[in-house]
């Protein structure tokens, strides 16, 4: 297909916009190395003092290892939940297949706040506020439906001849399944896995509902504390979750294929 | 006598191997649907009932239902201001996104290989970062001793113009956030945008302006009609950025239901709020399917 080319004024006017859409992220990093007490850009001195002070804060520590436990919890959690209702809804269909797979998918229609509420008020009066489990829940709320769509898809798109090949080989239904369903919806899983971590990880709107001072995710923590103090700290942080994402993104271009993986 | 119960066995047999199929997926689907129903549709049920839960004037809930707390609501100048704000500005913030968001959108449909590649990874980048880092990001360079305010007393502007803790910064940092959803919402509609037709009206002498005004920009309307749908919802129930930005100077429907839940803990009036937005949300989706309608 031949291209239209580009006008010097589209480019110019796309430049300007794509600086406009990173200034936040690039911005951080200096940030991060700033020496000041305070946050100042451009920062006055420089240092690696902030990201010594993030291992000196015992709640930023915290908080870190609850976000990291939580979001582990709610991946396997979202793939033993999500697997067997895919395989439900794809493969034996039953009658409603459509409506219970869009029920599934239902809450991401619904705003984090009202879902955040929502959750809230029933969660409250049953003492699960500021609670490990209170918060699985919530974010499972939000994961799941990511979990069965993605599930779906892998299992619609694999080739069934290989699976009846096994069955009439004489390998019984769950042997099948875990012989060959399971191991060639490998990426599928990965993927999965994946993006249930980083939207538990990420989540902090449902999170700010469920924590209080018991209890905090990373997200929340870093909320609370840029709404106190915007110091450069956060920016050492926010350096530390995006190297994160990125460790996470290249585990999934490397074992399951980025291009397998977002572009559908 | 032993083949006359045989007969109506065999289609019993079948049926029964098919309601196992149907027995297993139900059983399969019986975990996922209990955490739906304890953290989604309980939930949501609760929520429109709590709308219409009674209260007294101390707070506490009663267990009678009427319609005091929409009526208080939709009579309080302060709610209607609430929510007529909330509207204009995220129609404001939706237009500003549709703006900035065009010309990468476009630029990153003209380009190809690996350059389209890494543009569309700068794209999504933002997207998988925390709605707080981007956020914190703004404040960097929005407050008084953020890279704008230096950059202008560089230049010698005394007093710099106050751009957080106020609508111009919630403005600024929701555009921003909300334009990796423009982009990609406008590139899923750009598929309509075939050279050839762009090439015809230069060919037959349209000036590139009046080609761009008259072929480009209606053959893109349904991405953009997608796209603004999407980032008006998502502007009108953001809470992060405009809470940090405006330090709680200005009041959106989304801070206030947060507020009411967990500071004021007036439920009802966090619920009553809540469904508010989800009437909202219902607005916009018929105007988008007429809109889309009139378009296509």
């Amino acid at each position: 297909m031949d291209e239209r080319p580009i006008s010097p004024a589209l480019k110019l006017l796309a430049g300007l916009m794509f600086v406009f859409l990173l200034a936040p992220l690039l911005v951080v990093v200096p940030i991060s190395f700033s020496g000041d007490a305070y946050m100042a850009f451009p920062p006055s001195s420089w240092s690696v003092k902030w990201y010594g002070a993030i291992f000196a804060d015992a709640k930023m520590t915290a908080a870190f290892s609850i976000s990291l436990l939580l979001a582990l919890v709610v991946t396997l959690l979202s793939l033993l939940l999500g697997l067997p209702a895919a395989y439900a809804l794809v493969r034996l269909k039953p009658p409603g297949a459509e409506a219970i797979g869009s029920l599934f998918t239902a809450p991401l229609l619904l705003p984090t706040i009202v879902l955040g509420l929502a959750i809230l008020l029933v969660f409250a009066p049953l003492g699960l506020l500021g609670t490990f489990q209170g918060l699985v829940i919530a974010h499972l709320i939000v994961t799941l439906p990511y979990a069965v769509r993605v599930l779906s898809t892998a299992l619609a798109t694999l080739p069934i001849p290989v699976e009846e090949a096994a069955s009439t080989l004489g390998a019984p239904p769950l042997t099948v399944f875990f012989r060959v369903t399971l191991p060639m919806m490998r990426s599928g899983m990965i993927s999965t896995a994946a993006l249930c971590f980083l939207v538990s990880f990420d989540e902090v709107v449902l999170s700010l509902f469920m924590t209080g001072p018991r209890i905090s995710t990373l997200p929340v923590a870093m909320y609370h504390h840029v709404e106190q103090q915007a110091d450069p700290m956060v920016a050492a942080l926010s350096v530390l979750l995006v190297v994160l994402t990125l460790v996470v993104v290249v585990v999934v271009d490397r074992t399951a294929g980025l291009a397998k993986t977002f572009v559908k | 006598m032993s083949a006359a119960p045989a007969l109506p066995a065999a289609p019993a047999r079948l049926d029964s191997g098919a309601m196992s199929g149907t027995r297993v997926a139900m059983l399969l689907l019986v975990p996922i649907a209990l955490v739906n129903a304890v953290g989604f549709l309980w939930p949501v049920v609760n929520l429109l009932k709590m709308s219409f839960r009674e209260s007294q004037a101390t707070g506490a809930l009663l267990d009678t239902y009427s319609l005091a707390t929409w009526s208080a609501v939709l009579q309080d100048s302060f709610n209607l201001e609430l929510i007529t704000n909330s509207v204009g500005v995220s129609l404001f913030i939706t237009l500003l996104t549709l703006l900035a968001s065009y010309p990468i959108a476009l630029y990153l449909h003209r380009s190809s290989g690996l350059w389209k590649t890494i543009l569309l990874v700068l794209v999504i980048a933002p997207l998988l970062t925390s709605a707080v880092v981007r956020t914190y990001g703004w404040i960097a360079i929005l407050s008084s001793r953020g890279l704008v305010a230096n950059a202008l007393m560089f230049f010698g502007m005394a007093n710099p113009p106050r751009l957080m803790f106020n609508l111009t910064g919630v403005v600024i940092g929701l555009t921003e956030i909300l334009m990796p959803y423009m982009i990609l919402a406008l590139l899923s509609g750009f598929g309509r945008l075939d050279p050839k037709f762009e090439e015809a009206a230069l060919t037959l002498g349209a000036t590139p302006m009046k080609t761009f005004w008259r072929v480009v920009v209606p053959l893109t309307l349904p991405g953009m009609a997608l796209g603004c749908l999407l980032c008006f919802v998502l502007a009108i129930s953001s809470f992060v950025t405009p809470k940090l930005l405006s330090g709680g100077r200005v009041f959106l429907l989304a801070t206030e239901i947060y507020d009411q839940a967990i500071v004021t803990l007036n439920w009802p009036l966090a619920a009553t709020l809540s469904m508010i937005v989800l009437v909202l949300f219902g607005i916009a989706l018929v105007i988008y399917t007429r809109a889309l309608r009139a378009i296509v």
